[in-house]
């Protein structure tokens, strides 16, 4: 049962010789091979995970670790294929600086996990090598578009786990799994290497059992990566969250966030906040109607631009490969760059944009963090995205406005709903992890939703 | 939209009955779009980025000993040159 220890418990153990790499290794590949069958999380698995852990440091920071990572990284020696049959079988000839950065730490790579193809998604379902599934109850979507690396660790497959998210991809399928999901601010994190969805707004990141894990590993991906001229030259401060009690915050939350059957879950764990000592209060934001209709269009139109070098020459397969998901948003981004378009629908969602920025500005010089529901509601059930062109921007609609800002936010268990989880998303301004990490952190102390685990047989 | 047109732009080749499904489709989610029209952004500027970066460049770096002066040029290793 080793592979249910959380980073923290993984390290303590591996570090105090209680068990080695191996077991931890052996323990999770078990699990794969026991579940995946059932729950289609992982594509791929390292095939020398067993050997990389004989021979694993673990006076590294994660050595010895076993970790799954989303489809969409390069990962020399294992394939990746961003779940796309266009990409099937592709070997990259050089290394995400991520995963090259979780290797350098003495992490090992178990396995690539499941996404929808290109991320273009929030269930998984579209994935071109069949949805994952959700372990609290696996007639349902386990969200997306980091599906398999949320269900992975959900289900103990790994101890942790690598996503990344444009809008909504790594705390959505977070919450909907009740697992943890850390969004950096846009550019904290490295891109390079990652499979280009929509360059403005991709921010990798840790999807964890618990805060404290997530920290550990944004500490170890963050920071400048002179391979990707948008990633921040700021130093990164000590992320690890502490136990000492944190001076009173005050928390906005949003009226305009609280909707669908998320909500009562999430004004519970405001009422926590308020037991830990902050000032919880209502603030108005834009209506995320706007954030749906920004994201749209600009991550469309990033699209079509990015997914144009697949033309079957330089990478994989030619452009008949493209599932439906991908076609139809290379296309919608097309017709918005388009001449005669541009204006109306790019140009004007780029100035609505700069409102979103200005809205969140003016929230956080009243509040320090923002608070609301991850999700309107607990995970659909599985069919639910199909011919739903706009599935993931309504699953998403309340993180599409801190993605579109460039904000940083996280993702936490809250509660449940019909026996499904509830995410809570906490939202502070670019560079703010460190306290989001706080925040998130004295929650799961006075909490006991994250430990909370599926029956699965 | 000419859904037809698009496909071209984008080089991709639509399968039969595709470009009708798609037109329904790409006219739904544009109706959901169109919202942004209702925000006045005649004063406000367009965000194409958020980081705040500006001209990001690394500085090159010359090895002076190794420029093989000729006259008024350099030499440089041929690149296309076989033999």
């Amino acid at each position: 049962m080793l592979n249910k220890f959380t980073l923290t418990e993984a390290l303590e153990g591996l570090k105090s010789k209680k068990f080695t790499s191996v077991e931890l290794v052996q323990a999770c590949l078990d699990q794969i091979k026991k579940l995946n069958p059932k729950l289609n999380a992982f594509l791929a698995i390292n095939e020398k995970a067993l050997t990389e852990a004989k021979n694993a440091d673990i006076s590294k920071p994660l050595g010895g670790i076993p970790i799954a990572v989303k489809d969409n990284f390069l990962t020399m020696g294992m394939p990746t294929t961003a779940s796309s049959k266009v990409l099937e079988g592709y070997l990259p000839q050089y290394e995400s600086t991520v995963t090259r950065k979780l290797k350098d730490a003495g992490a090992i790579i178990i396995g690539k996990t499941n996404m929808d193809a290109w991320a273009h998604g929030s269930s998984t379902e579209t994935s071109d090598f069949g949805p994952t599934l959700n372990p609290w109850n696996t007639g349902h979507l386990p969200g997306g578009s980091s599906g398999g690396s949320a269900a992975a660790v959900a289900a103990d497959m790994c101890i942790a786990a690598i996503g990344s998210e444009t809008a909504g991809s790594i705390r959505q399928p977070a919450a909907w799994c009740g697992v943890t999901g850390f969004k950096p601010t846009y550019g904290r994190v490295s891109r390079y290497g990652v499979v280009a969805m929509a360059s403005s707004t991709d921010s990798p990141g840790p999807i964890t059992k618990t805060v404290e894990d997530a920290a550990l590993i944004a500490q170890i991906i963050a920071g400048h990566d002179p391979y990707d001229a948008t990633s921040s030259p700021s130093h990164v401060p000590n992320l690890a969250p502490s136990t000492k009690h944190l001076a009173p915050l005050r928390i906005g939350i949003a009226k305009e966030y609280l909707v669908g059957q998320s909500k009562s879950v999430v004004l519970e764990a405001a009422e926590q906040f308020k037991e830990l000592g902050h000032k919880v209060s209502e603030i108005s934001l834009l209506d995320p109607k706007y954030s749906i209709g920004v994201y749209t269009i600009v991550q469309r139109s990033e699209v079509s631009s990015n997914l144009a070098r697949y033309d079957g020459i330089r990478f994989g397969h030619d452009r008949s490969f493209f599932g439906d998901e991908a076609k139809r948003r290379i296309m919608l981004g097309t017709y918005a760059l388009s001449s005669g378009y541009y204006d109306q629908y790019y140009t004007k969602a780029q100035k609505v944009r700069t409102l979103i920025i200005k809205d969140f500005e003016q929230a956080f010089k009243k509040f320090d963090l923002i608070i609301g529901p991850t999700s309107p509601g607990p995970a659909l059930k599985v069919g639910a995205s199909i011919d739903s062109p706009m599935f993931g921007e309504l699953e998403d609609m309340l993180l599409e406005p801190s993605s579109i800002a460039g904000l940083t936010s996280i993702s936490v268990p809250c509660g449940f709903v019909d026996g499904l989880p509830i995410g809570l998303q906490i939202t502070g301004p670019q560079f703010a992890e460190k306290l989001v990490f706080q925040a998130a952190f004295s929650y799961q102390q006075a909490t006991t939703w994250h430990v909370q685990k599926p029956q699965l047989s | 939209m000419d859904v037809k047109h698009v496909a071209k732009l984008a080089n991709l080749p639509l399968k039969p009955g595709e470009e009708d499904k798609f037109a329904k489709q790409f006219a739904d989610t544009l109706k959901t779009v169109d919202v942004i029209n209702e925000l006045d952004t005649s004063k406000v500027e367009p965000t194409s980025q958020v980081t705040g970066l500006t001209n990001v460049t690394r500085e090159d770096k010359i090895d002076k000993n190794r420029i093989i002066k000729v006259g008024d040029y350099f030499k440089v290793p041929s690149i296309f040159n076989a033999q």
